[in-house]
């Protein structure tokens, strides 16, 4: 099982979180929900995500989770161009609540404007966050 | 908000709390509510009910009294009997759906929703009161549901009641289990067997230990609220307050099996009779998605796929787990009543086509030997 909040990724106070990598010096973002969304939500039954090709804008809806008893949307964190999209959880979207780090990713981004990072949280600030919140 | 004698009992096994109707709920436990869900199918599922309200009429005039007030024959009860009906207002909708168990002659309970329990009370008192005692005993009664193909086999260790004996909506008044007094009805609201046991309010947190002790023993467990509306919605059991209202009549809610309107008067009969002379216009159907979407509370429905204007809206929506299917109900007109009719859902601004289907989404494999023994 993979960390509860991993060091590496950005938050938002959405409960989305961002890797980052470099591919040949372009920058790409990997984009989920965090465990807590995960907790929150209970069982995923359905992952609705754009396609590939199609862009995000930073804090708007790019897709949605329904779980057994809710749909909530997904708000990116960062700006860009859809370069993939985790199809399989089209069949399997158990892979969220499983695996919200890595099986259970969404999307992945190439970044539109490194500046954005700024607005995001680290792993303390986003754990400091949920403990604001009272979780 | 209120809470039920087995709220530190949730808080104990790491549930979930939610508001419901102003009662702090156990939506889920950590496995979760497919996991809930499942276990209800195959073993067993123990669910906290005490939210739910206990109103006794008691003296000569009681069958009476509660007569008026409900839409079934109570004629056809006998003691240590329950039938499933609604209370109606004069205009025929819906006051509320509840359980009437017959005690004795002179005595029955009825058994309302948590959400109705202050306007049912004061409904069945001014209607009720010049005839008979009317008491509520929510306060001091717990009632925890024990629902799943593997309920008797769990239960009947810890009670000298042959539970085998107990035919659906039949029960025993004051037996006892595991060394709790404690009335056991076979009734649910899970689409499985099962049982509703009643019992002192104080009693309730020993008592729903002993149930989970046994319900683990075959592997089943706490249910919360979550697994209990898919288990209902899956079942096509209506839930008050979603697909039954004040708006609504059980005629049109497809429960017309629950009004005798040759039997004996009652309130809202008359407004029921007109409607059922002039014919219905619109009725509570069920529908599976057929498209990639899953149906809410609310949704708009829509004839075809094309159609501009909504003929219906969701009352209940979301997967039903073991049907593998996501499914709904809503309220639309007779003419488009037949199974097969094509729908679509507007879910969340993107149309997602459904199909009217009839019948529950999902039905229990009755044992061979007790079929239609009820």
């Amino acid at each position: 099982m993979s960390a509860q909040y991993p060091d590496d990724l950005y938050y938002t106070k959405d409960h989305e979180w961002a890797r980052l990598e470099d591919r040949g010096g372009q920058k790409l973002a990997t984009i989920g929900v965090t465990r807590f969304a995960v907790e929150q939500l209970g069982d995923v039954t359905q992952v609705d995500l754009p396609k590939e090709g199609e862009t995000v804008k930073q804090a708007e809806v790019f897709g949605s989770v329904e779980s057994v008893k809710a749909v909530s949307d997904l708000f990116a964190p960062l700006s860009g161009k859809v370069i993939k999209v985790n199809s399989p959880l089209s069949d399997s979207p158990e892979y969220v609540n499983e695996d919200p780090y890595d099986e259970g990713w969404m999307i992945q981004l190439a970044l539109g404007d490194a500046k954005e990072l700024d607005g995001l949280l680290d792993a303390a600030a986003y754990q400091a966050f949920l403990r604001e919140q009272g979780e | 908000m209120q809470r039920t004698p087995l709220y530190d009992a949730h808080l104990r096994l790491g549930a979930k709390m939610v508001d419901f109707g102003g009662w702090a709920m156990p939506v889920s436990y950590p496995g979760g509510i497919l996991d809930e869900h499942r276990a209800t199918r195959e073993a067993v599922g123990v669910f906290d009910v005490c939210h739910m309200g206990e109103i006794h009429f008691r003296g000569s005039r009681a069958a009476e009294a509660v007569q008026r007030l409900v839409t079934n024959d109570l004629g056809r009860l006998n003691d240590g009997r329950a039938l499933y009906t609604v209370a109606c207002l004069p205009s025929g909708g819906i006051l509320d759906d509840l359980i009437v168990y017959r005690l004795a002659a002179d005595h029955y309970l009825t058994v309302v929703n948590a959400s109705t329990l202050e306007k049912d009370r004061a409904w069945f008192f001014e209607h009720a009161r010049s005839l008979c005692e009317v008491v509520d005993a929510s306060a001091e009664t717990g009632l925890i549901a024990f629902q799943g193909p593997g309920a008797k086999h769990a239960l009947q260790p810890l009670t000298k009641s042959p539970l085998g004996e107990l035919p659906r909506f039949a029960f025993v008044d004051r037996g006892e289990i595991a060394g709790v007094q404690a009335s056991i009805a076979r009734t649910g609201y899970t689409g499985e067997d099962g049982f509703e046991i009643f019992c002192a309010a104080q009693d309730a947190p020993a008592l729903w230990d002993r149930l989970l002790e046994a319900a683990a023993g075959i592997g089943g467990k706490a249910v919360g609220l979550g697994a209990r509306d898919t288990l209902r919605l899956e079942a096509r059991l209506p839930l008050y307050g979603n697909d039954l209202d004040e708006t609504t009549t059980p005629l049109e809610a497809g429960l017309g099996w629950v009004v005798k309107l040759d039997g004996a008067d009652f309130i809202g009969r008359e407004a029921l009779l007109a409607q059922k002379q002039a014919g219905l216009r619109r009725r509570l159907c069920g529908f599976v998605m057929t498209g990639r979407g899953i149906a809410r509370h609310g949704y708009p429905i829509y004839s075809g796929s094309e159609s501009a204007e909504a003929i219906g809206a969701t009352t209940s929506g979301g997967p039903a787990p073991t049907a593998g299917k996501n499914v709904g109900l809503g309220y639309l007109p007779v003419a488009l009543d037949r199974p097969g009719t094509p729908l679509s859902v507007d879910c969340r601004g993107k149309r997602v086509d459904a199909e009217v289907v009839q019948g529950p989404f999902y039905k229990r494999d009755r044992e061979p030997k007790e079929r239609g023994r009820a």
